[in-house]
């Protein structure tokens, strides 16, 4: 027993962990972690590379940016071909178009490929997606995979903006940082072209820098606003307008190099012509004009400000507990994030020490994308279903992969997933469907052990076929709800 | 990964899937004809006495009370011959059966004689004569025992994935193809209740959200307005269904596709409100006419070739239990569709539904082995070989003989 009695050891503290802070059991995961479930949690958080993909090859965001802006230009190109051969055709220009047609099925285009070959955007994507989603579906227990997918929509970026740099900025961004220190996370977030570009800081600049002079341009606050109100502080935490503006400011002039430039495109840059010359004044604190280290001065305060601490242990503790957490629980990460300046992995052992974070009432509804690879784990169906299905599943579930409505992201509170109850019948009895060779009795056992109830067991029992069996255990409010 | 295998592994493997042979049959093509053969398995053990109801028996009314169909019912059953007839759901499937292209084979049972789901659903696939652990089903282990004459179009099939996971009736040595719709298959009526049980007792806000859900469902069915992708329900499961099931027929029926296949649908365990004659039963067998309605349109002339049969793993009890459904019983109807047929015909050895005639005093009793059904199609229709049929696609079968004469 741990303090408070909370039974910190045994099958049930077990299967609560893994649900609770993993992606759920996989194997018999309950029975091999049941001696010590905190100390196989702790564990994860200490595994050489934790957090980090290893996928060769997943080009980086700049390649990505690239890649697909060569593949559109040519695209374009083959559109304008095509179009100009029908009008020679037309005109009886025969030869010609005979010609042309040959330049257009010329070897190195994409015309001649099946027409079932996926765009190239779609690729990245799609590949991006698996990696992801393969990581999240093999791991052991998967707390640090839980981390990266929180602080991945903490830190949202949309595929709707820009969809080749989505995937590689959770790795490059999100992923080195997610066990480190926060102000490090939040450097390399504020400072990566995907985010850039998806809160409007590529079109932000000084009006009285050199170019806002020369094209009668200014500010967007867009970014600024959102580092404060979302990524940092949080809202009514006391920063103002003026923060918001200074800030802007601030960081006028960190930008992308544009796709087109075949080294560097789709890198960061800082681009001293775009930069608000001049000291800022941020939440009562001046900074003298450093071009780029004026805004990794703020950042960095920032993530040392203890409206911030607080703001995230709310956050972390709201995802992994309930949406309602427990006060003292929000105070301890509070503290522990304050005392190591934003150790991440500190604040996380601090999130499995703390008995409430085992007390706490299993009432959590899992999110679309969790649950989905809970039920990939529980069926061991990694292989049988393709990342196709899965991201159309995400879709249809209200949470599409790396495309949140809005820079808050998905939402972490029960109502907002609710209402896709019934469309998860659908999937759970499609992606049950691929596994006929499982035992649904004894999946009960590994999956959810001691906590599944006698009404769920006799439901699972009495199922009609081994493929619904395994729906209605995908479906049970024990297998739903961490 | 080649872009190709890539959207081939798109298919999904699921209910409304159709899992084909990736090879003509030559024996029969070398007879000049080009048989088709579609089997659906219908998972959740089929309700025999209330889909083709004994309404000349004596004993039919004291059996199922106000369940039981009768000709002048409120919902009047479809009349077959002078002893049987048909549920009102189906009117599809009493129009083959008078074109002479339906055979109802009632009384009819695998060889299994317990009343568990899962070794009752792995016997009717397995084709073995017990349950436990199998690798392969008899569909496959009949492909493999036919001379192929070819492959199967490789544009048409380009349509089809090669599978990782089918069920287990097409699973074995002979290549099987699958394809499906890419649309998520609605989960059936019959898991939603299930769950709205559990939850009705462990979670009362997932209650209330499946609830609300079938209310709107019902709003939009009642109200003809356009479906839209959200609360699924009983009039989606159909409209997928029948659509897998025809673009199935469509493949069938191509020149150069696959010849043989096989179909699921599941939701068939009626254990409470089993809406026999308006309700849960009656959409669901709805659901399997509208589909092969949709089979034989689609077939085209294949049509005149093709045999659709379809079974379950068992049937339900004689008499209708304390919620107003049936319990798991023994035997059941297998049914057999298609242009191919010598149809029009129930065959019975009816056993009668006095409590000394029924099984262990409770199912409709077994006269028929539906091995004897389905070796007297695939002998017949497919040119399987006879002594294939007894050892090794329904091992130790011997004694069954193959049933004659459905076929020409």
């Amino acid at each position: 027993m741990g303090a408070n009695g909370v039974p910190s050891s045994g099958k049930n503290a077990a299967a609560l962990g893994l649900h609770r802070f993993g992606f759920g059991p996989i194997g018999d995961a309950i029975t091999a972690i049941a001696a010590d479930p905190r100390g196989a949690l702790l564990a994860d958080l200490e595994r050489p590379g934790a957090g980090r993909l290893d996928t060769p090859n997943l080009i980086s965001s700049g390649e990505a940016a690239r890649e697909v802006f060569d593949f559109r230009a040519e695209r374009r190109a083959q559109q304008k071909l095509a179009l100009r051969l029908q009008k020679e055709v037309a005109t009886g220009g025969e030869n010609q178009a005979q010609t042309m047609a040959e330049a257009v099925q010329a070897p190195g285009s994409d015309s001649g490929a099946s027409p079932l070959k996926v765009p190239l955007p779609q690729q990245i994507i799609l590949g991006e997606a698996k990696a992801r989603f393969d990581a999240a579906a093999s791991a052991d227990i998967g707390f640090v995979e839980r981390l990266v997918w929180f602080w991945s929509n903490h830190f949202c970026v949309s595929a709707d903006k820009d969809v080749a740099m989505v995937g590689a900025y959770e790795r490059e961004a999100i992923r080195p940082h997610v066990l480190g220190a926060f102000a490090d996370l939040l450097q390399a977030v504020e400072s990566h072209p995907a985010m850039l570009l998806y809160l409007d800081n590529v079109q932000s600049m000084g009006a009285d820098s050199i170019a806002g002079i020369n094209r009668d341009k200014g500010l967007n606050e867009n970014l600024a606003r959102e580092t404060l109100e979302l990524h940092t502080l949080g809202v009514h935490s006391g920063y103002s307008q003026a923060d918001v503006t200074s800030l802007a400011k601030v960081i006028t002039g960190w930008t992308w190099i544009r796709p087109d430039d075949p080294a560097h495109g789709g890198e960061f840059v800082f681009v001293r012509r775009l930069h608000e010359p001049g000291e800022q004044t941020v939440l009562g604190k001046r900074y003298a004009d450093g071009g780029l280290d004026q805004g990794r001065a703020v950042l960095g305060d920032l993530a040392r400000h203890p409206a911030t601490a607080q703001h995230i242990s709310e956050k972390l503790a709201r995802h992994f507990i309930a949406d309602d957490p427990p006060p003292t629980l929000v105070t301890n990460l509070t503290q522990t994030f304050v005392a190591t300046e934003g150790d991440l992995k500190e604040v996380a052992r601090t999130l499995i020490t703390s008995d409430e974070s085992w007390a706490a009432p299993r009432t959590k509804l899992k999110p679309p994308a969790e649950w989905i690879a809970g039920v990939i784990r529980l069926t061991g169906t990694q292989a049988q279903i393709p990342i196709g299905r899965i991201m159309n599943a995400q879709v249809a579930l209200g949470a599409p992969l790396w495309r949140p409505p809005a820079p808050n992201g998905y939402s972490d509170a029960e109502g907002a997933w609710m209402d896709g109850i019934p469309r998860r019948i659908d999937i759970a009895t499609e992606f049950a469907g691929r596994a006929p060779h499982a035992d649904p009795l004894a999946l009960l056992d590994s999956g959810l052990g001691p906590l599944a109830s006698a009404q769920t067991r006799s439901t699972i029992a009495h199922a009609e076929s081994r493929s619904q069996a395994l729906a209605l255990l995908a479906m049970a409010p024990e297998f739903l709800r961490r | 990964m080649s872009p190709h295998a890539a959207s081939r592994r798109q298919l999904l493997l699921a209910p409304g899937t159709l899992f084909a042979w990736a090879h003509l049959p030559k024996l029969a093509q070398a007879e000049g004809r080009d048989p088709r053969f579609l089997t659906i398995i219908l998972r959740g053990a089929l309700d025999g006495l209330a889909t083709v109801a004994p309404v000349g028996d004596a004993d039919w009314l004291a059996v199922r009370g106000d369940n039981a169909l009768t000709l002048d019912g409120k919902t009047p059953a479809l009349k077959l011959d002078d002893f049987f007839a048909l549920n009102p759901a189906m009117p599809n499937l009493h129009r083959l059966f008078q074109e002479n292209e339906a055979i109802i084979v009632h009384a009819s049972a695998t060889p299994y004689r317990e009343r568990s789901h899962f070794d009752g659903q792995d016997l009717l696939e397995s084709g073995l004569p017990n349950p436990g652990p199998s690798e392969s089903g008899w569909l496959n282990r009949t492909l493999a025992g036919l001379v192929p004459a070819g492959r199967v179009n490789p544009r048409g099939s380009r349509l089809f994935a090669v599978g990782p996971v089918t069920p287990l009736v097409v699973r074995g040595p002979a290549p099987v193809l699958s394809w499906s719709p890419q649309r998520v298959m609605p989960a059936s009526e019959d898991t939603v209740q299930r769950l709205l049980a559990l939850y009705r007792d462990c979670d009362a806000k997932f209650a209330g959200v499946l609830e609300d859900n079938s209310k709107l469902g019902a709003l939009q069915q009642s109200g003809g307005m356009v479906q839209k992708p959200g609360p699924a329900g009983p009039a989606q499961v159909r409209a997928y269904f029948a659509e897998a099931a025809g673009t199935a027929a469509k493949f069938l029926a191509q020149a150069d596709g696959p010849r043989i296949g096989a179909l699921a649908l599941d939701g068939w365990d009626t254990h409470f409100n089993e809406g026999i004659a308006q309700g849960r039963l009656s959409q669901l067998l709805g659901t399997l006419d509208e589909a092969l309605a949709a089979i034989k349109s689609n077939m085209g002339t294949a049509w005149r070739e093709t045999v659709v049969a379809l079974a379950t793993e068992f049937g339900r009890t004689a008499r209708i239990n304390g919620t107003d459904g049936t319990d798991h019983g023994t035997a059941t109807v297998a049914l057999l569709v298609g242009g191919a047929l010598k149809g029009g015909r129930v065959i019975a050895d009816w056993p009668g539904l006095k409590s000394v005639d029924l099984y262990e005093n409770r199912d409709l009793k077994p006269t028929t082995d539906l091995r004897a059904v389905l070796k007297g199609v695939l002998r017949d229709h497919l040119r399987a070989d006879e002594r294939v049929l007894a050892q090794t696609v329904f091992p130790g079968s011997e004694a069954i003989k193959p049933m004659a004469g459905l076929v020409g």
